[in-house]
């Protein structure tokens, strides 16, 4: 056995490459709940593709057929219903840990340096995140598939001379079509997978390469020399980190430690994700929205289109412009801004732990505002919801704006040189 | 960080209010392990609905297997038209004819207890009222100016809302008040309240066909997942103990 | 102080190996085992539903043939399973030549599993009038000819009807049994049929033995 191991190592560096980033890499010691949610993407990310692969294994893209194929698949289909279900939980499970995964990164100051550009590609995947979705919930064909297509692509009737020539190009068509759905479902099932899987790959070179931050924002690894035999760590960790770098007694092993603990909370995860599948599959029409079991009806319009929930505060942010360009500018100028967070920061001091009050209440109130447009993007429009996703959305872009005025001379407690016991 | 969570699950309920709507309807306790009430619904949907509705996703064998009905038996008195027990329950009505006689086709039913929900659909088919200027002389309180006659008018009899007098913003309307038969059905309004919910028990079965068995691999698995919780747990915890 | 360092190191890394330590390896192979079984449990769904679904089944069910119309000597062609199934109404003199040329053939017996348990003699069949057989040539794959009323004596002197398959000259009797040196292999296939009664056949299934 180990002759055969050896020998597919002189040709290909197996080992070395799984030692260097699965197994000897170094993470610290105190990494808390909040580190969970990236090793859970990657879980939602394999549910996703391999779901995905058995699905497009009966279903039929054109217009005339694919409603009528995913109701074949849930109920001709030995366990269809299963892998569809998976695959639509595992849609609103994706977004539900992506959004747990970022907000750690900002309450961590995870996107500072030398993070920067990990931060970007992170919002990188986020973004083919949001396509890829989109588009997959166009594929079932149903009225809400239909209509929240309809709206989204006729927002880029807005950007001036290309506009509407632009929503043609996009649709294939005089409208959205069966041309619109053979297209989607191209780009949903290989296009964009091959991106995002792409980004993850680049995501955690990146993690790798500057090494994981944690809820104290301490370095764990040290400039060589500086630290006393005592002080180093006594796991074994790769040559890679320790010929570069004194890694400090912070930090473990990730394999077993960190992949354990990863276990555990895949297991809590697990449960909640398989309550939903089995015994809520719609979560009251917010991951399976009730218009969706009716066929697509062009003549037809729904009485309220909202797209699924992980876009709605995007949505409320569209809605409270009342200019169409505008509102759309708005759209996409509160993810621009998330993409520039490490820009707006001008801190050094990465965790809230160690930042001001005023930092924190930033913080907080940024998920508050972000929940409550989410439940303004993703409800019957009513005036009062109008003028409050007006102010929420002025919120929005105010904990950018105030981050970068306070984060130059903010008042911050004394960040300890290593992890605290 | 608790504060975070609190404030954020104070927020939950405010979902509630998303449902919006604004006739009151009433619940339909519909249980879908009651073969003998699927088996009424069932056959109160082909003799009444199959006209005009499909139900164009669901097989008959399937339908009849799963409802414990023998097939021969099914075959008997649940399919009229010489389909096989292989096809699908699609209606007797030829599109084109259906969208000219009634405006628009009537829609397909297999998945109408998903798109509207069972308290609507018991409500709505115990709602519809004597209107003489609708085309088929009924309009319904749930869905005002529906096309569709009142099928099963037979079995409630004639329905009659009545009506006060009310103020509304200063002026003086009718304000319905509730329907009442003539009692010209061949069921009493507990009766017929019942052959809806078993339409409507029937309507849920066939938008979801696999729920029962869905919840009954759901426990297992959950079962399944706390043992390996446990284990997983333990193993953490063990080789956690080298770190202080 | 650096020899309780080492200490310290080597106590940390001693509980490390599972070989080292009973409960460590007992958790490890117990949760692996469970990991394991859930695994399993996991992959089920996707296996099983590469089986067949609700519609191939029911494109893939019974065919019920009404023979009363077939003329003596005449074949029908039915579709079961999207292959061409033959019913031939085989008269006395085809029923009386079948034994004339076994020496001919390269199965005469029906050794070979071509057939259910019913059509394993010599006319191949449930009923000795109609032969039904699977329309597929067991060579490659193609659709052999009905050679009748002495059209197939050319190709096998002294048979007067048989099989003939154009693709590569594979040759068959009467009873779907194949000729020696041809390409095909094997006798025709018999399906599975039964018949409900003197003028209905259905093919697909046998009939259920008391």
């Amino acid at each position: 056995m180990q002759a055969f191991l050896a020998w597919i190592e002189e040709r290909i560096p197996m080992m070395r490459v799984a030692n260097m980033h699965a197994i000897q890499y170094p993470a610290p010691k105190n990494m808390n709940f909040w580190y969970v949610f990236g090793f859970l993407a990657t879980v939602v990310l394999v549910n996703q593709i391999v779901t995905g692969i058995w699905l497009t294994m009966n279903f039929n893209p054109t217009a005339e057929g694919a409603f009528a194929s995913v109701e074949y698949i849930m109920r001709e289909i030995d366990y269809g219903w299963i892998i569809r279900y998976m695959h639509s939980t595992g849609a609103s499970a994706f977004f539900i840990v992506v959004y747990l995964h970022m907000f750690r990164g900002m309450i961590y100051g995870s996107y500072q340096k030398p993070r920067e550009l990990l931060w970007i590609f992170g919002m990188l995947i986020y973004l083919a995140l949001m396509a890829e979705a989109f588009m997959g919930y166009v594929l079932p064909w149903g009225q809400m598939s239909y209509w929240g297509a309809q709206v989204i692509v006729s927002l880029f009737s807005a950007i001036p001379v290309i506009g509407p020539d632009l929503v043609q190009w996009i649709q294939g068509d005089y409208v959205i079509s069966g041309a619109t759905l053979n297209r989607f479902f191209a780009l949903h099932v290989i296009a964009l997978p091959l991106v995002i899987v792409i980004l993850v790959f680049l995501h955690i070179i990146a993690l790798h390469e500057v090494g994981s931050n944690n809820p104290d924002g301490v370095a764990i690894k040290h400039k060589k020399g500086s630290l006393s035999e005592d002080e180093k760590t006594k796991f074994e960790i790769h040559e890679y980190y320790t010929s570069k770098y004194d890694i400090a007694d912070d930090v473990l092993p990730f394999f077993p430690h960190i992949v354990l603990k990863d276990l555990v909370a895949f297991c809590i995860f697990l449960a909640g994700f398989t309550y939903i599948m089995f015994f809520a599959p719609e979560m009251g029409g917010k991951f399976l929205e009730h218009p969706n079991f009716e066929i697509a009806n062009p003549l037809k319009t729904p009485e309220h289109i909202f797209p699924v929930w992980y876009f709605t505060p995007f949505y409320a942010i569209l809605k409270a412009v009342p200019d169409k360009l505008f509102g759309v500018i708005a759209m996409f100028g509160a993810i621009i801004f998330l993409f520039l967070l490490p820009w707006f920061d001008r801190g050094t001091v990465k965790s809230w732990r160690y930042r001001s009050g005023l930092h924190k209440t930033n913080l907080i109130v940024f998920a508050i505002v972000f929940v409550f447009l989410g439940y303004l993007g993703g409800t019957p429009q009513e005036n009062w919801k109008i003028t409050a996703s007006q102010i929420l959305t002025v919120m929005y872009f105010g904990f950018f704006i105030l981050l970068f005025i306070y984060s130059k001379n903010e008042t911050t407690k004394p960040v300890p040189a290593r992890i605290p016991k | 960080m608790r504060k975070l969570i609190c404030i954020l699950a104070l927020l939950l309920p405010g979902f509630a209010f998303a449902a919006g709507g604004n006739v009151h309807l009433d619940k339909a306790n519909y249980d879908l392990s009651d073969k003998a009430s699927l088996q009424r619904g069932a056959k109160i949907f082909m003799n009444y609905c199959l006209g005009c509705h499909g139900q164009q996703y669901q097989r008959y064998q399937r339908t009849f297997n799963d409802l414990g009905i023998p097939e021969d038996l099914a075959q008997e008195n649940l399919q009229f038209t010489g389909e096989k027990i292989s096809d699908y329950i699609t209606r007797s009505m030829p599109a084109e004819s259906a969208a000219v006689w009634f405006g628009a086709a009537p829609p397909d039913l297999t998945l109408v207890a998903r798109v509207r929900g069972a308290d609507w659909i018991y409500t709505y088919l115990r709602s519809f009222y004597v209107d003489e200027s609708r085309p088929f002389g009924v309009n319904n309180t749930v869905f005002p100016e529906v096309g569709m006659p009142h099928v099963l008018q037979p079995l409630q009899g004639t329905p009659r809302m009545t009506e006060e007098e009310a103020l509304v913003d200063g002026e003086k309307v009718m304000r319905h008040v509730g329907i009442k038969t003539d009692g010209d059905g061949s069921m009493t309004t507990a009766e017929y309240d019942q052959a809806v919910l078993d339409l409507v028990n029937y309507l849920e079965y066939t938008g979801e066909p696999f729920r029962l068995e869905s919840e009954s691999i759901g426990k297992w698995v959950l079962v399944f997942i706390l043992v390996l919780f446990v284990f997983v747990y333990l193993l953490k915890k063990e080789y956690w103990r080298d770190v202080h | 102080m650096s020899n309780v360092s080492v200490d310290a190191k080597e106590s940390a890394l001693s509980d490390d190996k599972p070989q080292d330590n009973p409960r460590r390896r007992f958790l490890t192979v117990a949760t692996c085992v469970v990991g394991g079984v859930g695994a399993a449990g996991a992959a089920v769904p996707f296996v099983a539903s590469w089986n067949p679904s609700a519609k191939a089944k029911a494109a893939g069910a019974d065919v019920e043939v009404d023979i009363s119309a077939i003329e003596p000597g005449q074949l029908i062609r039915v579709m079961w399973r999207s292959k061409p199934v033959w019913i031939v109404r085989r008269t006395p003199e085809i029923l009386a030549e079948l034994g004339n040329h076994e020496d001919q053939l390269r199965d005469p017996n029906s050794e070979n599993e071509q057939q259910p348990a019913f059509a394993k003699n010599q006319y191949r069949s449930l009923k000795e009038e109609y032969l039904i057989l699977v329309g597929i040539c067991t060579h490659l794959g193609c659709s052999p000819q009905h050679m009748k009323d002495g059209a197939f004596e050319e190709y096998v002197e002294g048979v007067p009807d048989g099989f003939f398959c154009p693709c590569h000259g594979s040759k068959f009797d009467m009873a779907g049994r194949v000729f020696e040196n041809v390409p095909a292999p094997l006798n025709l296939v018999v399906p599975p049929y039964q018949f409900v009664d003197e003028n209905t056949v259905i093919i697909g299934s046998e009939a259920e033995v008391a």
